[in-house]
């Protein structure tokens, strides 16, 4: 072929010092490119965090938040106060960390399920498609305060669409239920996590999906295998490193959920949806106990380090064995 | 040619951060209330009337009056309560503080802890008009007793029992002296198949129920801090109190349980105006939205609320209500308290007491927020005489926020059908009790 008419070992030899020149001249563009974003990394997310990690050790509270290097050195105290189970604070943190917990998994899981669904429904062809993928985009695309303050209003006992559906208009229940506090409002929580988390699966599974080719589907379906046995045998392990990477950014996300439950529940949040940076807002900013709440900040972090380091671990050591 | 292109590239990120700076000097300069001499004031003022705008528009003449009449201008930032205290505490930590805010009365002996707000020491007060122009229970609400205050009264509310004069009528009811006169009284006029109750509660605002805690814990002659600053919470007066007010939903069965929902005043006073509640506990500022949901004065009278008739006290309200402060780190103090002068001068306070809905705190003012002399007269009277101020201790915001919100919950239990007794509410207060307690130390 072509290949063989071109001395294709002579020309680097023959090019080599004039390249090395040209190397060395423009050597420091690569680096001054990425030196401002080193550099803002740094400053917004390194600095932060250290400055996080020294007031966790400090009892930096209303009386010393204006001079904040004049709070007193107290060591692991807040550490103690937060991860003692005897006292309030400590109980009220593992609670918290309990419920973000359920929360996570539940939102991750149904998220990714209903993604896959609908990602996996328009893979095909078909009229109307586009019209589709719009619709299910709609929640991702608007602003979040906006989504889950009208979720809010329909979430109201006396006034929202929920209950005048679900009481008057299908008669499914004979009283009007509470869906922003007691017990169900873990479960008011949810649908709205899910509901705003499962279209960024669904764009990330389509996406992947792109790069999967038809002749594989189409062998297999000589090969006779059902709907079923293709999604599992071809679709899921060829979307593998997408799902390594989308659960793992969709874990992060949910278990920090900040937005959610602050717009939905407002001041008066229910110990069912006392997720856990919520909880830590309230713990330093409500109390202007800094102090404290940088060190459930700090714990916070080393338990989603550890999280992230196994699940990397695992899914690493799998894929090096497959 | 290469150092050409660092040079340029370094401008990248310089060019950067001078617009950003230019730009940020751009957004503080200008928007003065109007022009004059050379200092430029920037005040903080609280949401007082229907609306930010509206807050804006009464107040912006009464600052124009004041560049005229000393040549200091003045720039108005209105922030609504929920946005207030974080702004304040943003402010204290970066040094990014306006000249002059208002503060929630109850928090000022919080906010005098960060040191971060002029004390008004006796050459201050002189220049404001002297301290002894103010009402002394409100004067009082300035800062920790013994010190200078680091605020000075503003704007006085107090706590009413409203009651709709019409039902009372009909039932041949009298408007209650007593706790127990009102709780038989609103059971007399609930009537939930109707959509009737005998009372309006805030029960899912924090801030609305911290301060019952208080009343009615006072009521009992309980204290929710020692002499230490310590919070004691768990005590039998301070449950006993809680559960009075919890048990208006829980046993008295006078408070649609929906209510437990009511995260704002103003879904009660919208309640009692709509004749959906035949009384609401309100401070007197709920005139202006009764009126404006469709309820005429007439229709409507107020007493104090009223404590049980074995109580040791008959406090009906804490002194509520908005204090001024000025910030230490002002390059204005002295225009700063002419400011202050200004806003607490007599002419002033009448000029606001209107659209605000406010009680003088001035010694020898008329009460103008409504027209009805026999209310002016009961709600001076609470403002006056029958008003405790909320502890006086750099912890007292904290009462606010961990027993408020402990209340919030009591209330979502009953309103979904639990229980709670005299236990579980002294379990919840001793958890409150237990985070104070962590970061006073």
């Amino acid at each position: 072929m072509a290949t063989t008419t071109t001395p294709a070992p002579a020309r680097p030899t023959t090019r080599s010092p004039e390249r090395r020149r040209r190397r060395r001249a423009g050597w420091w563009l690569p680096f001054a490119l990425v030196a401002p974003a080193v550099l803002l990394e740094l400053l917004i997310h390194l600095v932060p965090m250290l400055t996080g990690i020294w007031v966790s050790f400090t009892q930096l509270t209303r009386f010393f938040i204006r001079n904040w290097t004049e709070a007193p050195f107290v060591g692991l105290r807040n550490y103690q106060v937060a991860l003692d189970l005897d006292g309030a604070v400590g109980r009220g943190l593992l609670s918290s960390f309990l419920i973000t917990c359920a929360y996570t998994v539940i939102v991750v899981g149904v998220s990714w399920a209903l993604g896959m669904a609908a990602a996996v429904a328009l893979q095909r062809r078909f009229r109307g498609r586009a019209f589709f993928r719009t619709l299910f985009l709609v929640p991702y695309a608007l602003p979040v305060y906006a989504g889950i303050v009208t979720w809010n209003f329909m979430l109201q006992r006396d006034t929202g669409v929920i209950n005048h559906l679900l009481v008057e208009d299908l008669g499914v229940l004979d009283e009007r239920p509470f869906w922003l506090i007691g017990g169900r409002a873990f479960v008011s929580i949810l649908v709205v996590a899910v509901w705003r988390l499962w279209p960024f699966a669904f764009l990330m599974l389509t996406a992947g999906l792109q790069s999967v080719p038809d002749d594989v589907y189409e062998a297999a379906a000589m090969d006779g295998a059902h709907a079923f046995r293709s999604w599992w045998s071809i679709t899921l392990p060829m979307l593998r490193p997408v799902n390594t990477v989308l659960v793992l950014v969709m874990f992060l996300w949910v278990f920090n959920d900040f937005n959610t439950p602050y717009v939905l529940f407002g001041t008066s949040q229910p110990p069912a949806g006392d997720l856990i940076s919520f909880h830590i807002y309230n713990a330093s900013f409500l109390t202007w106990n800094f102090g404290a709440g940088a060190a459930m900040s700090v714990l916070l972090l080393l338990f989603l380090l550890l999280v992230t380091g196994v699940y990397l671990l695992l899914v690493n050591r799998r894929s090096r064995r497959a | 040619m290469n150092r050409r292109n660092l040079a340029a590239l370094s401008l990248v990120p310089a060019l950067l951060v001078a617009t950003a700076c230019s730009g940020g000097g751009g957004d503080g300069g200008g928007s003065g209330a109007s022009g004059g001499g050379d200092v430029t004031l920037t005040y903080w003022a609280s949401n007082q009337g229907t609306s930010l705008d509206n807050d804006r528009e009464v107040l912006t003449p009464v600052l124009e009056e004041f560049t005229e009449e000393t040549g200091i201008a003045v720039d108005l930032e209105v922030i609504g309560w929920s946005d207030l205290q974080t702004r304040i505490q943003t402010a204290v930590t970066s040094g990014q503080a306006p000249d002059v805010v208002n503060i929630g009365n109850t928090w000022a002996v919080s906010l005098q802890a960060t040191g971060a707000f002029l004390p008004f020491d006796d050459a201050a007060m002189e220049a404001i008009g002297g301290a002894d122009k103010f009402v002394e229970t409100a004067l009082q609400t300035g800062g920790a007793e013994g010190t200078d205050p680091t605020s000075v009264p503003l704007y006085g509310l107090a706590y009413g029992l409203y009651y709709n004069r019409a039902m009372f009528a009909e039932a041949g009811l009298e408007p209650p002296t007593t706790w127990e006169e009102m709780v038989a009284a609103a059971q007399a006029l609930t009537d939930p198949d109707a959509g009737v109750h005998g009372m309006a509660l805030a029960a899912g605002s924090y801030t609305e129920n911290n301060h019952f805690a208080f009343i009615n814990a006072t009521q009992n002659g309980a204290e929710l801090f020692d002499d230490d600053g310590n919070p004691t919470f768990t005590g039998d007066g301070v449950v006993d109190g809680i559960v009075r007010y919890l048990d208006l939903m829980q046993s008295d069965d006078v408070v649609n349980p929906g209510n437990a929902q009511y995260d704002n005043a103003s879904l009660a006073v919208a309640d009692f105006a709509t004749g959906k509640a035949a009384m609401i506990l309100n401070q007197n500022n709920a005139n202006a939205t009764i009126e404006a949901n469709g309820m005429t004065p007439d229709q409507y009278g107020v007493v104090p609320l009223p404590a049980p008739a074995d109580a040791p006290s008959d406090v009906a309200s804490h002194v509520a209500g908005i204090n001024m402060s000025v910030f230490a780190n002002t390059e204005h103090p002295d225009e700063a308290l002419q400011l202050v002068a200004h806003m607490t001068s007599e002419e002033v306070q009448t000029t606001l007491g209107k659209p605000f809905s406010s009680l003088p705190v001035l010694k020898d003012a008329e009460a103008v927020f409504t027209e009805d002399a026999e209310q002016a007269e009961i709600f001076t009277q609470i403002y006056n005489e029958r008003s405790a101020p909320l502890p006086l201790v750099p912890a007292e915001d904290q009462f606010e926020t961990t027993v408020g919100q402990a209340m919030n919950r009591m209330f979502a239990t009953i309103a979904t059908g639990g229980t709670v007794t005299a236990e579980d509410v002294r379990e919840a207060m001793q958890a409150a009790q237990d985070q104070v307690q962590a970061s006073v130390g």
